[in-house]
């Protein structure tokens, strides 16, 4: 029946939203039979008894009063309903995000974090139908029909019966043919969706196709690929509805089976007419919200596999730190300068899996330079990771002035350290509070000053608006290298005593590296400094050299030693500069 | 917008009109059924509280069991036709889009600049689909079911008519239309919250590193958190909208009953109307509003039918950037011009911008290509490199200057012919969803697969592709096998063989290798490729000792020109780039020797 328990659980937040629903729900129901009654009695009046317009006037009064009632109780059922999703949706949303930033980027990295977000926002938007119109429809769906048998049974055993016999009936058949109709839709929809990504693929090669004087010959393609879709689609389709069909008639043949029977009957003269007529109106809305319900069986499935994707990401347990770290942590332990130690660590991200990395031992002295190189995949951004507490040692410590970093709170530790991304994001606000990520309260003097340190000043002054022109998604794009520069700035500005760098590689022009490199000599100076060093000079100025690969280390050293000894280090470096 | 998206629409699907009317019929015979039921069943209970002999009964309850089944066999026919109509309209759609849009490919695609336009294209295109099923059935069906009520109601008396159809007007066209008027400040708002919100989360999750890292998540949750509720206040007051909008169709319903009774009453009082038709009226008259149910949505699916409509027009209608000429010349089959004074190719004065207002991409670039020649551009990007290439492929058309293939002007011949002489290896290479085979015969399609394998042996592919186990037949692409950098450049390459032209250009084809991979792949580009009139593109100084000239682009102006020698010894600015990255190389000064 489409129900996930822990979105029902969810519910019990919105309790007073849910009872609104249903007793409003329920209220229309009972004023739709109060309806129903009043029209065969006021049509029995004047067909079987004669009775005059004003014979019957305060019938039809008080039937315009139920239908005003019915219309409010099921407005304010539907708004109710809305209530419920919107309450559920936002305290979902809420404890997603604050679970996700909890999981920390080691948890969101990569291809993933489109997913997430997406999670975040649609997935969510899709719980709305589930929430508000198909659990409702499901309530509903039990409820009124019951009542309306509660009334028809004293009335007439015989239609009691036959309702009470076709009802089960398509639930049942629904959840039978549902199945198969699901896995057809699905295929159905597969089908669809691969025609549009061919769609798709012909559009974004369409300059490769015009190169290759190819473009309107995909036309033809096209069309036959439309067509085979096409018939492929309706032979799966013609099944498909069969299912509709069966359902459609169910209700409509027993309305047709109680009509007969009960003229029938009349006929004999065995049954009063206003009820027989009674049960007449009743019979097709008892079917309709059965039957609604198979509308709305689609949002169920959105809503329960969107619900899936939810919950499977607030089930995702936190990771902590290892239990090696219940000692408090002396003071000195947060005081700089820092004097940092890796002690035989182990990362490893999923069980069973190679770990990431493997029995380091790295010791980072105050203020020096530590370079790391490594083929990629080798470990150095999961090392960097773990100096940033994104990632948390599997087996192993770090120590920060001989105390275990764990013992302090992640935030505090990262208040001391700065970073300096690859690929830093821009947020969607202006340059100049886009510098002030970590210092919100900074003043214009210290951003500029910051900015100066980046060597971002020249160009920032050069946009439109200056530090005020807005960035991120929807402005202003930057270059590879003016991000980079912004990120040197928040770590300019934010002065901690511990740094961590990650060298830009995109397709930096010459000159933009040459100014990237003295600003972030500038920015190491006198820190406890972590460089990721892709092709720039950093490497040979690094006080110590570690070289990674497959997750431990294989050399240690300065440029000077490494250079003289054959090893990973020296066929890098060849491979670097040869290219260039 | 140039005319109206609605009637340009209907055109496109006109083909399919009596498919379409077919459809609407059988939908008409659906509710009809529906209508039928209701009233012969209470014409059945009626005359039979009459208590007549049953012979009278027997034609109207062979009518209640036909209708009772009739309504669910029409349904089906109708489900069948309506989704046959619906793909063939799609397969239209798609088919004459992608012929409108070919011309303008790419220089109009673009000017949009916003990488999800493709995307956008496909989803629009999807909507547009369903604008049979959604959006002209329901009102058609409807309009068809009142006019029929009309009848029946008018036949008994005019004044039922009228009633019965302004009350079905009133729930089917005034009320939405009414309630759509005061929904489009909030939906246009609900339209921008919803942006807002997937802007900030996106931000949330792509920079939770950099939030973290300067302890900013609590003050970044706050702000979506503040997000996510001025969401849920707009989506509140649509939501009492469709509310007010239920209620009130409901009340319609209600209403046309009494409405029927209130008119009926009195005919049949004074004998104009026989009281068995009473009941018959009024279950007739509810049963009519199941036409008029779908109408709020179908105005909806209008809505966002028409905003998808408009952005496909207004894309399809930008004129292309270049027309052919009405005559243009025949392309000759042999090329002289192979020295410098008679180039192959010879490039003067060349100006364009973009748009008007721009700044020139390129501002008087003139040099010659002998034919068998490699000559070189080289420059920081933003130069003008790529514009460079695009003029050459003719996907714009320049402004000043000119550009002399065999002597003659490049605008003067026919798109495809100029191109059919260039083969393009770019930084980019684009697969297409399907085999490696498939993939090279787009640069010939009647290719032989023993023509393609040579050509990928050429590219130095072949070991690679005969180790798969489909081979030549191995999916790639977006849900096949995914190839390297150098594997796709490499592909790109044995396209470039098989397609053999006798112009090569080179657009930074290893800009998004490494080094090492770099290496590799110019080399076999040049092994490959010997011979052809090549134009090298590039940011990195590698492989240009092969270059019979090289021209350093700034800004869209050719600030240097010579070969590798001469620049290095009187060239500013190449030296300049030259002196940078031997710079880098000095770091790696003595091992270059030792072997990878």
């Amino acid at each position: 029946m489409n129900l996930d328990r822990r979105l029902l659980r969810e519910m019990d937040s919105a309790r007073g939203p849910l009872i609104a629903t249903i007793g409003l729900g329920a209220l229309a129901g009972l004023l739709l039979v109060a309806q129903a009654y009043g029209l065969s009695r006021a049509i029995s009046r004047v067909f079987m008894s004669g009775q005059d317009l004003a014979g019957v006037a305060p019938l039809l009064a008080a039937l315009a009063i139920i239908a005003v009632g019915r219309a409010l109780a099921l407005g304010g059922s539907e708004l109710a309903a809305h209530a419920l999703a919107n309450r559920v949706k936002r305290a979902l949303r809420e404890r997603l995000l604050a679970h996700l930033a909890a999981l920390g980027p080691a948890y969101a990295r990569g291809e993933r974090s489109g997913e997430l977000a997406n999670t975040a926002v649609e997935g969510i938007e899709a719980l709305h139908a589930y929430l508000g119109e198909y659990i409702p429809q499901l309530v509903l769906a039990a409820l009124v029909p019951l009542t309306m048998l509660t009334v028809v049974f004293p009335l007439d055993l015989l239609s009691g019966i036959v309702l009470l016999l076709t009802a089960p009936m398509i639930p049942l058949l629904m959840i039978l043919i549902g199945k198969a109709a699901n896995r057809q839709s699905r295929r159905q929809w597969t089908q669809l969706s691969r025609m549009s990504a061919h769609f798709l693929d012909a559009l974004q090669g369409l300059p490769t196709l015009k190169i290759f004087g190819q473009s309107r010959a995909q036309i033809a393609v096209i069309a036959a690929i439309s067509d085979r879709f096409r018939d492929a689609t309706m032979s799966v389709l013609r099944i498909a509805f069969l299912s509709a069909l069966v359902l459609e008639m169910l209700a409509t043949i027993s309305t047709a089976i109680i009509a007969v029977e009960i003229g029938l009957r009349l006929l004999y003269a065995r049954m009063d007419f206003a009820d027989a007529l009674f049960i007449l109106i009743l019979a097709p809305e008892y079917y309709l919200p059965l039957r609604m319900l198979g509308t709305r069986f689609h949002a169920g499935v959105a809503g329960v596999t969107a619900a899936g994707r939810i919950f499977a990401v607030l089930e995702t347990p936190v990771p902590g730190c290892a239990p090696v770290s219940l000692a408090p942590a002396p003071a000195t332990v947060l005081t700089a300068p820092f004097d940092i130690r890796f002690e035989d660590v182990r990362v490893v991200y999923s069980e069973g899996e190679r770990p990431a990395l493997d029995g380091i031992s790295l010791h980072l002295p105050p203020g020096q330079t530590i370079g790391l190189v490594g083929p990629s995949g080798a470990g150095k951004s999961t090392l960097a990771g773990l100096l940033l507490r994104f990632v948390m040692p599997t087996a192993g410590r770090i120590t920060a002035n001989g105390g275990d970093l764990c013992a302090a709170p992640a935030e505090v530790w990262r208040a001391h350290v700065a970073w300096v991304p690859q690929r830093p994001t821009l947020f969607d606000a202006t340059i100049a509070d886009n510098i002030r990520l970590g210092h919100p309260d900074a003043s214009d003097v210290e951003v500029v000053r910051a900015a100066q340190g980046a060597g971002a000043e020249a160009f920032i002054a050069a946009l439109p608006d200056g530090y005020e022109t807005r960035i991120g998604e929807r402005g202003a794009r930057l270059s590879g290298g003016q991000a980079q520069r912004i990120a040197l700035a928040r770590a300019f500005l934010k002065d901690a005593p511990v740094i961590v760098l990650d060298e830009a590689t995109a397709n930096l022009d010459p000159e933009t590296e040459a100014a990237l490199l003295e600003a972030m000599r500038a920015l190491l100076r006198g820190r406890t400094a972590l460089v990721i060093a892709h092709r720039l000079r950093t490497v040979r100025e690094a006080d110590q050299i570690v070289v990674l690969a497959g997750g431990r280390i294989v050399q240690t050293g300065t440029h000077a030693s490494l250079r003289e000894q054959p090893g990973l280090y020296r066929r890098l470096l060849a491979a670097l500069g040869d290219g260039v | 917008m140039s005319r109206r998206p609605l009637l340009r629409l209907l055109r496109l699907a006109a083909p399919f009109r009596w498919w379409m009317l077919l459809a609407a019929l059988l939908g008409v015979a659906t509710i009809g059924s529906s209508i039928a039921l209701m009233a012969t069943a209470a014409w059945v209970i009626s005359r039979a509280a009459l208590h007549p002999p049953i012979g009278v009964l027997s034609v109207a309850v062979v009518g209640v069991r036909f209708f009772g089944i009739a309504r669910g066999v029409f349904r089906y026919l109708e489900r069948i036709v309506a989704h046959q109509t619906t793909f063939c309209l799609l397969a239209r759609l798609r088919v004459w889009f992608f012929a409108h849009l070919e011309p303008l490919a790419p220089a109009r695609l673009q000017e949009h600049r916003s990488g999800d336009l493709l995307a956008r294209i496909v989803a629009d295109i999807d909507t547009l689909e369903n604008i049979y099923l959604r959006v002209i059935a329901p009102p058609a069906v409807a309009a068809l079911v009142a006019a029929g009520m009309a009848v029946f109601m008018a036949a008994y008396d005019l004044r039922l008519a009228l009633a019965l159809v302004s009350l079905l007007i009133a729930a089917g066209a005034l009320i939405p239309l009414a309630l759509r008027g005061l929904a489009r400040q909030p939906g246009r708002e609900l339209v921008a919250a919803r942006g807002a919100l997937v802007a900030a989360v996106i931000d949330g999750v792509q920079g939770m590193a950099d939030l973290a890292a300067f302890n900013a998540q609590e003050r970044h949750l706050a702000s979506v958190r503040q997000l996510s509720r001025a969401l849920a206040h707009h989506q509140w007051r649509l939501a009492a909208l469709g509310a007010v909008q239920t209620a009130l169709l409901s009340l319609v319903t209600s209403l046309a009953a009494l409405v029927v009774l209130v008119l009926a009453i009195p005919l049949v009082r004074g004998g104009q109307l026989d009281g068995v038709l009473l009941a018959v009226l009024v279950l007739a008259a509810l049963a009519s509003f199941e036409a008029v149910q779908p109408l709020p949505a179908a105005l909806q699916h209008l809505d966002s039918s028409l905003a998808a409509a408009r952005r496909l027009f207004e894309l399809v209608d930008a004129p292309p950037a270049v027309r052919d000429p009405a005559q243009p010349l025949p392309m000759p089959t042999k090329f002289s011009g192979n020295s410098i004074s008679d180039p192959l190719l010879h490039v003067e004065g060349l100006r364009f911008r973009y748009a008007p207002g721009d700044p020139p991409a390129l501002d008087g670039v003139s040099f010659a290509l002998p034919a068998g020649a490699i000559v070189a551009v080289v420059g920081p990007s933003g130069a003008g490199k790529s514009t460079l290439v695009g003029l050459l492929l003719r996907f714009w058309d320049y402004d000043k200057g000119a550009i002399r293939l065999a002597g003659h002007d490049l605008r003067r011949y026919a798109q495809d012919d100029v191109r059919r002489l260039l083969s393009v290896v770019s930084q980019q290479t684009h697969l297409f969803s399907g085999t490696l085979l498939d993939n090279l015969r787009v640069a010939r399609p009647d290719a032989a697969p023993d023509e393609a394998f040579a050509a990928l042996r050429a590219a130095h592919l072949d070991r690679f592709v005969a180790a798969l186990p489909d081979g030549l037949d191995t999916w790639i692409g977006e849900q096949g096998l995914r190839l390297s950098g150098g594997e796709r450049q490499r592909l790109a390459i044995a396209r470039a063989v098989l397609k053999d032209a006798p112009i090569l250009l080179l657009d930074e084809p290893t800009a998004n290798l490494d080094p090492v991979t770099e290496r590799a792949v110019l080399e076999t580009v040049f092994s490959a490729l010997a011979g052809r009139t090549t134009l090298l593109i590039t940011h990195r100084l590698a492989g240009l000792e092969r270059a019979s000239a090289i021209l350093v682009l700034e800004k869209g102006r050719i600030a240097e020109r010579g070969t590798h020698t001469e620049l290095l010894q009187h060239g500013s600015a190449y030296r300049r780039l030259w002196a940078r990255q031997q710079a880098e190389q000095a770091l790696i000064a003595d091992t270059t020797s030792t072997p990878l």
